[in-house]
């Protein structure tokens, strides 16, 4: 199977409506060539799923900038003053979930879970709404699975059959979105014959990998 | 390590490293708790834990490498024998209760060990990132801040009034005036900063507090 592609063959992925997972911490690890990808889409309504809304410019910021964006689930929108306003306005709808809880859901939606069961967020506004279990005498919460219909990932190097490697704190939500999309698209920056990463260093199985931008790669 | 401390940032970073044990793995806020490893004596190494994926955080040494940043999105370094690891693992590490000791920053600080520092109704609302789960996991939790705010009220309270960050999760809380420690009982009074005497301390705290008996016996 081919999984090589085009930056115009990532274009014509997207519609209106998806629900999208991208990987990165504050833009580091973020894919931002899919980024630009979504962004010729011209798509609207998208659900997304990320750590963070990253920066004005950069990681997954100007797909909030640009309006693409009806619902964003992530830990962090401080850095991204668009977020904040639009959220306030009333033009986006915001979920705000702890980086640990989010990371936990992500995984939950990729690994056959129903859920996960955690103490963090008890006391405060992040258990409203939510079903509580206690288990030995301590109180969780439970913290509903997380999918996306694509997953935009980035690794420093992949094999052709997409094996990937990632780089230094650049890893962060790419190896667990890697499980809980229906389609999984990886940019990275070194493309590799099968065979050069040896299996002890893979960090991501190229089975989960459906497609890979190279850099720099074919418009 | 002999430096003068000359404002309140200082008193405090110096007074929370003397907290810290040979070998604790600790995570640090953003903001003044970065400033802690300055004040370590030469006999105290800890390892820092960034959370978004690695241990053995480090000052940035060298060429910036674009991949490698700490929680706050700043370029840094890794120390030799650190580790990097997904986000998945990171909160696991924080929620598990393999980290020893975090230092946040505070908005309010309440005689039940409440928090609140992640939001402020009504203005922007930058989101919990990985607070929650750092005041939930972490053995010991340390607020680090100054004991007022800007207008001069008291950010020691009887009872939290903004969103909590979590409940009944701080231990011990530093400020440039005093260093309290929170109990069942409530508040205990463990030291005076140096030069501040108990009635300054006791106009500029609204919470009910006891003073420790390690305090009572003249020196």
């Amino acid at each position: 199977m081919k999984k090589i592609i085009s930056m115009d063959e990532v274009t014509s992925i997207f519609k209106d409506g998806m629900t999208i997972m991208a990987g990165g911490f504050m833009g580091v690890g973020t894919p931002e060539d899919l980024v630009t990808a979504l962004l010729e889409a011209d798509v609207k309504d998208i659900t997304l799923i990320a750590n963070d809304t990253a920066f004005i410019e950069s990681g997954v910021g100007p797909l909030i900038v640009n309006h693409r964006v009806k619902k964003v689930i992530a830990s962090h929108i401080g850095t991204n003053p668009e977020t904040g306003r639009q959220m306030i306005a009333g033009e986006m709808e915001v979920e705000l979930v702890p980086q640990g809880t989010l990371a936990e859901r992500v995984r939950a939606g990729g690994a056959g879970l129903g859920g996960i069961l955690t103490p963090t967020g008890v006391g405060t506004v992040v258990e409203e709404g939510k079903e509580k279990l206690t288990v030995d005498g301590r109180v969780y919460l439970l913290e509903k699975p997380l999918r996306a219909e694509v997953a935009l990932l980035k690794a420093y190097k992949a094999d052709k059959s997409g094996n990937l490697v990632y780089n230094r704190s650049a890893r962060n939500f790419n190896p667990f979105m890697a499980l809980a999309a229906d389609l999984v698209i990886v940019q990275v920056e070194k493309l590799v014959e099968v065979g050069e990463i040896d299996p002890d260093d893979v960090m991501t199985p190229g089975i989960l990998v459906d497609k890979i931008y190279v850099q720099g790669g074919s418009k | 390590m002999i430096q003068t401390l000359i404002n309140p940032k200082q008193i405090i970073a110096a007074r929370v490293a003397k907290e810290m044990k040979d070998g604790d793995v600790v995570n640090l806020g953003i903001g003044l708790p970065t400033m802690v490893p300055n004040y370590l004596p030469e006999s105290v190494n800890v390892i820092l834990q960034s959370e978004n994926g690695y241990v053995g955080l480090g000052p940035l040494e060298g060429e910036i490498d674009p991949d490698l940043v700490n929680a706050g999105g700043q370029p840094s370094g890794i120390l030799p024998g650190g580790a990097f690891f997904d986000s998945v693992f990171s909160f696991e590490l924080i929620r598990g209760g393999h980290v020893d000791v975090t230092v946040l920053g505070g908005l309010e600080v309440d005689s039940k060990g409440n928090l609140a520092n992640w939001m402020v109704p009504g203005k922007m609302v930058p989101g919990m990132g990985g607070a929650m789960d750092l005041v939930t996991g972490a053995k010991k939790v340390i607020v680090a801040m100054e004991h007022t705010a800007k207008n001069g009220s008291s950010k020691i309270l009887e009872e939290c009034r903004l969103p909590l960050t979590g409940k009944g999760v701080v231990d011990l809380i530093v400020t440039e005036l005093a260093v309290f420690r929170v109990t069942e009982e409530g508040l205990v009074l463990e030291e005076l900063q140096e030069g501040v005497d108990l009635q300054t301390v006791k106009e500029k705290t609204e919470a009910a507090f006891r003073i420790s008996s390690a305090m009572l016996i003249p020196a």
